[in-house]
């Protein structure tokens, strides 16, 4: 987003990065990590699970803020949502 | 207030009460039930002695919350019961089934009266004898007793608080309204708590715990929730780490091991009386108050000079299929006086086979058999 | 070095059982998302695990009690609160949660639920309401809505449904809210509050059920149940909880409705026998 002046505080700030897993032996292919994420990181695919269901996968990790909304919607307990030490701005 | 413990002592109570004193005596330490006649005055007991030894007495929505109640009670680690009769036996049904299936120690007292449905509320009936058996679905084996006096309901309560923490079933004690309305003299033993039998608790440490494994005894040792033993139990065909497991190998080896732990033990379950037997040729074959009248036609019948024996089941379920075996090769009759139209003289008469007759006499309710009712049916057999 | 992001969810695996994984659930099922809110606000709320007891009956949500590593009962139709309430009363440490369904705790088991808020025994339910009896394939519950279509009401339910909230509430239940599946983040609180709470808590949420009654109402895929609950859901914290009916047409009101003190059954028992304790001593003395 553009911003008319860079927050005071804007070095401190860091936003968090997410690393989302998906256990495709747990995905039932509901769709809902897909639906309701807010950055549109994940995606339904056409590969199959070992029970046949169509996977989710996530497309664009790099929009992931690690909100953690798809890990407790997750029906199957399939997602983890993780956050690395390092995040995007310099220190 | 008295003591932490059951009634020392000789009083003179009615059977409902001897049973609720039994219960404390046995170390039962929770009641939850729903009134029925004849089957109240032990609730009502219960309700005033429980607080007074630390234990909890709840009245309960209904007979199927009583009985679902107890069972979680027990879960808990605490010697339960329920008293009940015939409508309510009926409702506990289900629920006995489940206390079966997951291996629960507890009493359930059925004071009997006449039915079916309302029937005779406040009158005698041995009439669920055969649903204490069968009345659940399933394939199971249960264990019943049938007091004949107070002091024999106080006794056999305590009993049966021993056999179903042993057998980790449920035990019924088959009542009738006479027993549980008729006062004596009940004699209350001390009863050490050392000298009670309590279910055997695991061995292992929690994480290597399966509920259901019994390493041979046919019996699993049990935990009790809040412990750590963190299992799962449920009502469905399990196996031993108590999940559900939807195959007939499961249920084979499930229902053959809730069978067999009861039948295997049948010498140390089924317990009986028998007066003048050794040499009897008509066995009077009676439970419950049946037997007290009982008594009195056989000798009835030896003034008489026919050699007549009386044998007390005091165990009815599992039934004491080799003693009758055995004594229809030295009988020649089994009279079976029952306050019903025909339940137990069926056990009687497949036992018997084709060496022994098996008369019934019955009574269909409302009060009890007199003595020549029962005579009447010695001399026909002796004939 | 990496680090889950919500720090509960860590809880998530230590109290499932893992062998047990993946569940039997359909693809969609509201009732995963819920048991991922109970199981992170054991943590949350600090109860101590090996004083957890889960009792659940039968249903789809009653098999929840099979995946929880805790303490754990899966008992009969309709009777997991009475059996809840042996245990419970047998051990007061115990903490004691029934987690099971609309046709389980209501109908079947409604005679034992409105007793056990009058008794305000402490206790949580958790009711997972679908709006129907999924597991036997999608027949018609007291909590379908008014001419929902059900396989046993294939013309639309003619019956009026409870309003749980106000049954509840009515009962004598200290603490009353509802949510659907789609209000996680309030339902991680709420389940949490309710097992702090002394008494009992009744919490129901809304949840999808795709293959049946969702596949014949108009909401075939799980998502679709989600997008109704979000157009459909008022956020009413507080409301009456009278106003709370469920109608096709209508909005879902959702919230945590009451929140009350009321002394508990134990709070209640122990207060009657200490008082007779009492006069029984003082009696002696004379």
């Amino acid at each position: 987003m553009k911003l008319w002046r860079k927050p005071f505080d804007y070095a401190d700030k860091a936003t968090a990065r997410g690393h989302v897993y998906i256990d495709n032996d747990r995905c039932k292919g509901c769709g809902y990590c897909v639906e309701f994420c807010p950055r549109e990181v994940l995606k339904m695919g056409t590969e199959l699970s070992p029970k046949g269901y169509n996977l989710a996968f996530v497309e664009d990790e790099d929009k992931c803020l690690a909100c953690g909304f798809c890990e407790v919607i997750c029906p199957e307990f399939a997602i983890t949502v993780s956050t690395d030490g390092n995040d995007n701005r310099a220190s | 207030m008295t003591e932490k413990q059951g009634l020392v002592g000789e009083f003179f109570i009615n059977g409902d009460v001897a049973c609720a004193e039994g219960a404390i005596s046995a170390g039962c330490r929770f009641f939850a039930g729903y009134p029925i006649t004849p089957a109240t005055e032990t609730a009502e007991r219960m309700s005033l002695r429980l607080p007074q030894v630390d234990g909890v007495y709840i009245q309960m929505e209904d007979e199927i919350a009583s009985m679902n109640a107890v069972l979680g009670a027990s879960w808990a680690g605490v010697k339960a019961m329920t008293t009940t009769s015939g409508p309510g036996f009926s409702l506990m049904m289900e629920n006995l089934g489940l206390g079966v299936m997951l291996e629960t120690p507890c009493v359930l007292v059925n004071i009997q009266r006449a039915g079916p449905s309302t029937g005779l509320p406040t009158l005698a009936g041995q009439q669920d004898m055969m649903q204490a058996r069968w009345g659940s679905h399933g394939s199971y084996e249960i264990i019943a007793l049938s007091p004949s006096s107070p002091q024999e309901i106080f006794d056999l309560t305590i009993t049966a608080f021993d056999l179903s923490e042993k057998y980790r079933v449920p035990v019924l004690v088959m009542s009738d309204e006479v027993v549980g309305h008729m006062s004596e003299k009940v004699v209350m033993r001390q009863v050490a708590p050392e000298s009670l039998i309590t279910r055997r608790r695991p061995e292992v440490e929690p994480e290597e715990y399966l509920p259901y494994r019994t390493d041979g005894s046919l019996i699993p040792p049990m935990a009790v929730a809040g412990e750590g033993y963190r299992f799962h139990v449920t009502g469905l065909t399990h196996d031993e780490r108590g999940y559900p497991v939807m195959t007939a190998e499961a249920q084979d080896r499930l229902i053959r091991r809730l069978v067999d732990k009861i039948r295997v033990n049948k010498a140390d379950i089924i317990r009986y009386k028998e007066i003048q037997v050794e040499d009897a040729d008509v066995i009077v074959c009676a439970y419950g108050i049946t037997t007290r009248i009982a008594q009195f036609a056989v000798k009835l019948a030896r003034d008489k000079g026919i050699r007549a024996g009386l044998l007390q089941l005091i165990t009815i379920w599992p039934f004491a299929e080799e003693h009758i075996r055995e004594l229809s090769s030295q009988a020649k009759a089994f009279v079976v006086p029952e306050i019903n139209y025909g339940q137990i003289v069926l056990e009687v008469e497949r036992c018997a086979g084709d060496r022994a007759r098996a008369i019934l006499v019955p009574h269909m309710g409302g009060g009890v058999h007199s003595p020549e009712a029962i005579l009447e049916a010695i001399q026909e057999a002796a004939r | 070095m990496t680090g889950t992001v919500n720090e509960e969810d860590a809880s998530i695996a230590k109290y499932l059982r893992q062998d047990r994984m993946p569940h039997i659930w359909c693809s969609g099922c509201g009732i995963g998302p819920v048991l991922g809110c109970f199981l992170r606000a054991i943590d949350r709320a600090e109860i101590d695990p090996d004083k957890l007891a889960v009792i659940s009956g039968i249903g789809c949500t009653g098999r929840v009690a099979g995946y929880v590593k805790l303490d754990s009962f899966h008992t009969t139709h309709g009777r997991a609160i009475p059996f809840a309430t042996g245990l419970k009363l047998a051990n007061p440490e115990l903490k004691v949660v029934v987690f099971s369904g609309d046709g389980d705790l209501v109908a079947i088991g409604g005679n034992h639920l409105i007793h056990a808020a009058r008794r305000n025994i402490d206790m949580t339910v958790i009711c997972v309401n679908n709006f129907n009896y999924g597991m036997t394939g999608g027949q018609v519950g007291p909590t379908a809505p008014f001419e929902a279509r059900t396989t046993t009401t294939p013309y639309g339910n003619f019956e009026f449904p409870f309003n749980l909230p106000y049954l509840t509430c009515a009962s004598g239940a200290s603490y009353v809210a509802r949510w659907t599946v789609l209000h996680i983040r309030q339902l991680d609180t709420s389940i949490a509050e309710a097992l702090t709470k002394p008494g009992f808590s009744f919490i129901e949420v809304i949840a999808p059920c795709p293959p049946v009654y969702g596949r014949m109402n108009k909401e075939p895929e799980g998502t679709d149940s989600l997008h109704y609950y979000q157009e459909r859901s008022v956020v009413r914290n507080g409301a009456d909880p009278k106003d709370a009916d469920i109608d096709l047409n209508g909005p879902i009101v959702v919230g945590k409705f009451v929140d009350r003190q009321r002394p508990t059954l134990w709070d209640n028992l122990n207060q009657v026998v200490s008082k007779a304790k009492e006069r029984a001593t003082a009696k002696a003395k004379v």
